[in-house]
């Protein structure tokens, strides 16, 4: 039953781009690319409890390695592995150095990564644009055309990551992450190298973000440091998967979609007041759905409808 | 010659950083939660120190009390409002949830007064300091030497007043303080609410030097953390240290490197004391 709804699901993400316009699509591919977000997140955040701010820096890190590359005449998709590759890289230098912290210190130092690397994109403006921004070729395509091209694009990454998630869940290496969450001391004594899996699983957390950020410098073809090192894409993935159930598999998926439709509904109509609305959202599912919607016991309330 | 004018410069703004830091770092050590929306209320104060100046002609460096009371209230309403509820949960609730208010009060501030930079700009500037060819304005020699009046302030009160022994006493054992009769809760909010004081007087002192905009704020934030790792978390004497440090150290990487890499400068520098010196420079912990 399990399997029959993953498989329905998948049905109705692929024939999605022919029932809509294309303000349709686009709401798709978002939700794609949160899917993307919040499933890398849970690999660090959720599986080993480490909370990583730094998936802004990994979204823009793979955006402008995207947007370098496509500049020097690389072929698009290829521009996207690059951008995957060289998060993964900087991920894993990264995590050697700051995986050693715990706690605060951790997130903290994870978060001032994307203003260190906005300013040096800033400052390097002979291969960025600087401040400027950075054009990427457009595509010679249609616009229905390329809407669903980016669309299906962005399908496949997500899933890719979805993949990756449920294997890595199965694996040893899911299991070491979950005894490092629960006590990392302990974790060690029983043999498990606490340094390469949380390495591994920081690797794992910007490998997908980083070719979704190259896939997103291609998809609106101008990136500029402010707009792709937004703090908000460190912050969105993190409540997305509050919102679903950290940890979990389908938790991520069904937080980036409600957090989508809850964005498309609610904080698009407040457009000078966006990040404040957000702010309250995040503020109520801190104190009163802690541990996100898959926890709650819906059996409950029909229970007590009943008697 | 030259070093020395920028020795006097750093160690001016590392007066101010002190201020910034302290407040922070009361918050981390006792309640052991990372107050994202500390710059926020530094900004907070910035904007009381402008409007008291532009409406009232109130100099930035007597409008402290303004904002402090402000802030006291924004702080101890927040504190026993929310955080308190979350107090003892893992870093990722406590650290997104300050997140989620900061975004908020952030927002509102960027609504009621626009993202525009503001600047105090004084009708009748003090004048300037020289000696021997090192020149200082004498707005910012005061501010720096009220920042460390204010830091030192906060020492004595949590050396020797009921409260600081009372907040210290939270800090070093939650549960025996309670025992003792202490009501943990109200200390919390006491302590956040004095963070945020802290917050308000560096906000005052800083409308002196910077352009005010809620844009500022993730900056300031930066600054606080940073120099708590320098100086060591959880004493005022470990801000203090800090702050004129990182003021220093980034007075000499601007020379050195240019202005555009403070932020780089000050990660390498983050990073390099949390893996080789994470009790900071003073080498202690707590309010001992």
């Amino acid at each position: 039953m399990k399997r029959g709804f993953w498989i329905l699901a998948v049905v109705i993400v692929l024939f999605l781009p022919w029932v809509g316009n294309n303000y349709f699509i686009r709401l798709a591919t978002i939700m794609m690319l949160y899917c993307v977000l919040a499933l890398s997140w849970n690999f660090i955040g959720g599986l080993t409890g480490y909370p990583s701010f730094a998936t802004a820096a990994f979204f823009g890190l793979g955006a402008y390695a995207g947007g370098v590359a496509q500049g020097q005449g690389i072929r698009m998709y290829i521009a996207w592995i690059i951008g995957a590759a060289l998060a993964a890289l900087f991920a894993t230098g990264l995590g050697l150095a700051i995986l050693r912290l715990r706690g605060h210190y951790f997130a903290i130092a994870s978060l001032v990564v994307a203003d260190v690397l906005r300013e040096i994109v800033n400052s390097t403006t002979n291969l960025t644009g600087g401040g400027m921004g950075l054009n990427l070729p457009i595509l010679k395509l249609g616009v229905d055309a390329q809407a669903k091209l980016f669309y299906y694009c962005m399908f496949a990454i997500a899933l890719l990551t979805l993949f990756t998630a449920a294997y890595v869940m199965r694996r040893p290496l899911g299991f070491g992450l979950g005894c490092i969450k629960q006590n990392e001391d302990a974790a060690n004594i029983i043999g498990i190298n606490a340094t390469i899996y949380k390495t591994i699983a920081f690797g794992l957390s910007a490998v997908f973000v980083g070719g979704a950020g190259a896939f997103y410098a291609s998809w609106v073809s101008y990136i500029e440091p402010g707009d792709v090192f937004d703090i908000l894409f460190s912050i969105k993935p993190i409540v997305m998967v509050l919102l679903g159930k950290t940890g979990t598999l389908s938790g991520p998926i069904l937080g980036a979609i409600v957090f989508l439709v809850l964005e498309e509904l609610v904080w698009r109509n407040f457009l000078t007041f966006h990040a404040g609305v957000l702010g309250l959202i995040v503020v109520f599912l801190i104190l009163y759905l802690p541990d996100g919607m898959l926890a709650i016991q819906y059996r409950r309330w029909f229970a007590w409808r009943k008697s | 010659m030259l070093y020395l004018q920028v020795l006097i410069n750093g160690l001016v703004l590392g007066g101010l950083y002190a201020c910034i830091a302290a407040g922070f770092s009361l918050v981390w050590g006792v309640l052991n939660v990372i107050n994202i929306l500390h710059g926020t209320f530094i900004v907070i104060g910035s904007y009381a120190a402008y409007f008291a100046y532009v409406y009232f002609g109130i100099h930035p460096l007597f409008s402290i009390p303004i904002a402090a009371l402000i802030l006291f209230f924004i702080g101890y309403a927040l504190q026993s409002g929310f955080i308190n509820k979350v107090v003892a949960a893992p870093v990722l609730t406590t650290l997104t949830l300050t997140f989620g208010l900061d975004l908020f009060l952030n927002n509102l501030l960027i609504v009621a007064f626009k993202a525009d930079y503001r600047k105090v700009t004084l009708e009748n500037p003090l004048g300037v300091l020289s000696l021997s060819g090192i020149t200082v304005p004498v707005d910012r020699l005061a501010a720096m030497g009220l920042a460390l009046l204010l830091t030192g302030l906060l020492f004595w009160v949590l050396d020797a007043s009921r409260v600081g022994r009372a907040i210290v006493a939270v800090r070093m054992d939650r549960e025996a303080a309670a025992l003792m009769g202490v009501k943990v809760r109200k200390i919390y909010a006491l302590t956040f609410a004095i963070g945020a004081v802290m917050a308000g007087a560096a906000g005052s002192l800083i409308s002196l030097i910077y352009p005010i905009s809620p844009l500022n704020s993730g900056m300031f934030l930066g600054k606080a953390f940073i120099i708590c790792v320098l100086g060591g978390l959880g004493s005022v004497s470990g801000a203090m240290v800090g702050g004129l440090a990182l003021g220093v150290l980034e007075s000499f990487g601007a020379l050195a490197f240019g202005p555009e890499h403070a932020v780089t400068l000050s990660f390498i520098i983050l990073i390099l004391f949390l893996l080789f010196r994470p009790t900071g420079i003073m080498g202690k912990r707590g309010y001992e």
